[in-house]
């Protein structure tokens, strides 16, 4: 491998982002130290204390002050720490940032960006290990980005930056380390487009963060079996892929949503629901929703695995809906 | 100013009785004189973050006053094309960032906005009003130490009416007041009385000279009182009547009248200052009253640019499917 992982590509796109547009700026909790995860290791270094801001333990106003900078014509980029400590600045992000522009007739805009580290890692407990993407999805204004891939983790976070719109940024803690092909260019994602992480002729799964791995590999058992999943990375929630998705599932006339986050009410609940309307009397299977029990994440292991979906649940969900 | 303000505030008043304006209308009748103290002394640069109660602040500070009333009407060309209303007026021409639904939230967004002016070097200050009531909340805590940690260009003004919504405030409010919650933090303020249009002017001048000067945040506290209720439509019943009674006698407006007097101006100069702000209003008024009403594909415009809502998706199927897959 390249060793490019996940948390280079997060620190080389907002590093060449600082660079090119002096509008830009991040603030956050112990960013001069390179941020909890070192997602920011070097950058106020690089760029100074007015580009990289320390801010207070302040989460409220970490996101109320970049809606008013962004306002103002700044680009900021809000480090939540774990998207677990975002629900202390909701306001700020739903009635604020998401709504400004709507409801002052479009006189100004918001063009921030939210990184919220998210998903189970390390026995982090209830409070530090949420997936939360289907509260953001929901609000209208919001766009949300979801890296699986560490050239997505460098394309998509280029891509909120430049985007206009307020941009929830959800990247997987347990993803940092991992490795992968570097990107092939230095331009942003395409908002709103999927990836065909694996093709497959049987059944089709839909997945994105963290959820893809386990998907790719849930799809490597399953073809073991004589089976073949087509894995869809969906990339970003707001806007999806639902093209991408339909076609998919047009060809296969099977589906399955895996999700890290709980399942009840959850975002994969909007792909099912959609596939449906679009494709129901083509199905050749009822559809399958695969996330977590709505129970808060356990500390101990076991309990922390009894969340977790997991390789084996969607290995068995597929080859038991191709049957 | 104050007149203006007022003139406005009494159409809306008249508007929301026959019908044409609609929400809640939060109206600062009896507060003016901290809008127009503190304004005189913003240039055009200077951004304002208000409050639910924003009339005045806009007006003040050289918003629109024909967009102003065509969005309370809730017609097409309103400053936020209708889309706002009272409670989400602004004018960011000249630097109103808006009026805001939620207590306290104008707070952070000042901040932000002083600390987003520095960072692009624009020579400007922000100034953020707020309420008594709104001291309670936590942004009020998080913004003002925020400030003072990076030393930001904002004057934070607490236009304190004694009210939040129903509740007395002094019964739920802790500790020696808002002045002193502010030095606490290292924020230096000033208590005065409101309604006192030549002591607004005076304190505002300095403190935003000092904040000019480099300074970092200063706090005003301008002891005030909401003569309405809370809402057009609140008959406040929970005052005592002759509390009421007792601060009409010191309805700043009146009281400046009186000063120009003293100063010489003679009792018609007087109400013509008053008779051309009506006079403007009502312009604005009928003006409002003669524009259409926005077309209903408006409700998809500015939402996102990035995923944004298609007009007629509501109905039918969210996403058709492919043309190559539409069999
Ligand atoms: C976060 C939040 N809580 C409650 C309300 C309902 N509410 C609107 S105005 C108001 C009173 C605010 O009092 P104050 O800050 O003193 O301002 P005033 O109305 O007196 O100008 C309340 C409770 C709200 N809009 N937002």
């Amino acid at each position: 491998m390249s060793g490019f992982t996940y948390i280079e590509g997060a620190r080389r796109a907002l590093a060449e982002e600082l660079e090119r547009d002096p509008r830009v700026w991040a603030l956050g909790e112990d960013l001069g130290r390179g941020g909890v995860f070192k997602q920011y290791d070097g950058l106020q270094a690089r760029f100074g204390e007015t580009r990289v801001v320390d801010t207070p333990i302040s989460e409220a106003t970490i996101m109320g002050a970049a809606v008013g900078a962004a306002l103002v014509g700044s680009r900021p980029v809000v480090e939540m720490r774990f998207s677990d400590f975002a629900l202390c600045a909701v306001d700020e992000l739903v009635n604020q940032a998401a709504k400004n522009r709507f409801m002052f007739g479009g006189q100004g805009r918001v063009p921030l960006v939210v990184r919220q580290p998210i998903g189970v890692w390390r026995s982090s407990g209830a409070q530090h290990s949420q997936s939360l993407e289907s509260w953001w999805v929901h609000i209208p204004g919001l766009v949300v980005t979801a890296p699986a891939t560490p050239a997505d983790a460098y394309a998509l976070l280029k891509a909120a930056i430049r985007c206009d719109d307020p941009v929830v940024h959800l990247e997987h803690k347990a993803l940092w380390p991992l490795s992968g092909a570097a990107p092939e260019s230095d331009a942003p994602a395409e908002l709103g487009r999927a990836a065909i992480r694996r093709p497959g002729r049987d059944v089709t799964i839909v997945a994105w963060s963290a959820a893809v791995h386990e998907a790719l590999e849930a799809a490597r058992l399953a073809a073991m079996e004589g089976v073949e999943a087509e894995v869809i990375d969906l990339r970003s929630l707001w806007p999806w892929d639902a093209d991408c998705v339909l076609s998919s599932v047009a060809r296969t006339r099977r589906l399955i949503v895996a999700q890290e986050a709980v399942r009840d009410a959850g975002f994969g609940a909007e792909i099912v629901a959609t596939v449906t309307e679009a494709l129901g009397d083509r199905l050749e299977a009822k559809p399958v929703r695969l996330g977590a029990p709505r129970i808060p994440v356990g500390y101990s292991a076991p309990l922390e695995a009894a969340y977790r979906v997991g390789p084996d649940n969607i290995a068995r969900a597929i080859t038991g809906m191709a049957a | 100013m104050m007149w203006r303000i007022r003139a406005f505030e009494r159409a809306a008043e008249a508007g929301l009785a026959n019908g044409h304006v609609a929400g809640a209308v939060h109206m600062s009748i009896g507060q003016e004189a901290v809008a127009a103290g503190v304004s005189a002394h913003l240039i055009k640069a200077d951004v304002i973050a208000s409050t639910h109660r924003g009339h005045g602040h806009s007006i003040a500070k050289g918003a629109d006053l024909h967009g102003m009333m065509l969005e309370l009407y809730g017609r097409a060309g309103g400053s936020c094309g209708g889309k706002g209303g009272s409670m989400h007026i602004a004018d960011f021409d000249v630097g109103m960032l808006g009026a805001n639904g939620v207590v306290g939230a104008g707070l952070p967004i000042a901040v932000g906005a002083a600390q987003g002016l520095r960072l692009l070097g624009r020579n400007a200050i922000a100034v953020c009003y707020f309420g008594d009531g709104a001291a309670n909340r936590g942004p009020f805590l998080e913004s003002l130490n925020w400030a003072a940690v990076f030393r930001l260009p904002v004057l934070f003004v607490c236009e304190d009416n004694s009210w939040s919504a129903t509740t007395r405030t002094a019964t739920m409010s802790a500790g020696p007041g808002i002045a002193a919650r502010a030095e606490s933090l290292g924020v230096p303020a000033v208590s005065i009385d409101g309604n006192d249009v030549e002591a607004v002017d005076e304190t505002a001048g300095r403190l935003i000279a000092d904040i000019r000067a480099g300074g970092g945040p200063r706090l005003l506290h301008a002891r005030t009182y909401r003569l309405k209720g809370h809402t057009v439509t609140d008959p406040a019943p929970y005052r005592p009547a002759e509390e009421v009674a007792a601060r009409w006698e010191d309805d700043p407006i009146a009281r400046n009248a009186a000063e120009l007097k003293a100063l010489g101006l003679d009792e018609d100069e007087i109400a013509a200052i008053e008779i051309a702000e009506t006079r403007r209003i009502a312009e604005a008024v009928a003006a409002a009253l003669a524009a259409p009403f926005p077309e209903t594909a408006a409700a998809f415009d500015d939402v996102q640019d990035v995923g944004r809502p298609a007009p007629g998706a509501e109905r039918g199927l969210a996403h058709p499917l492919p043309a190559e897959h539409a069999a």
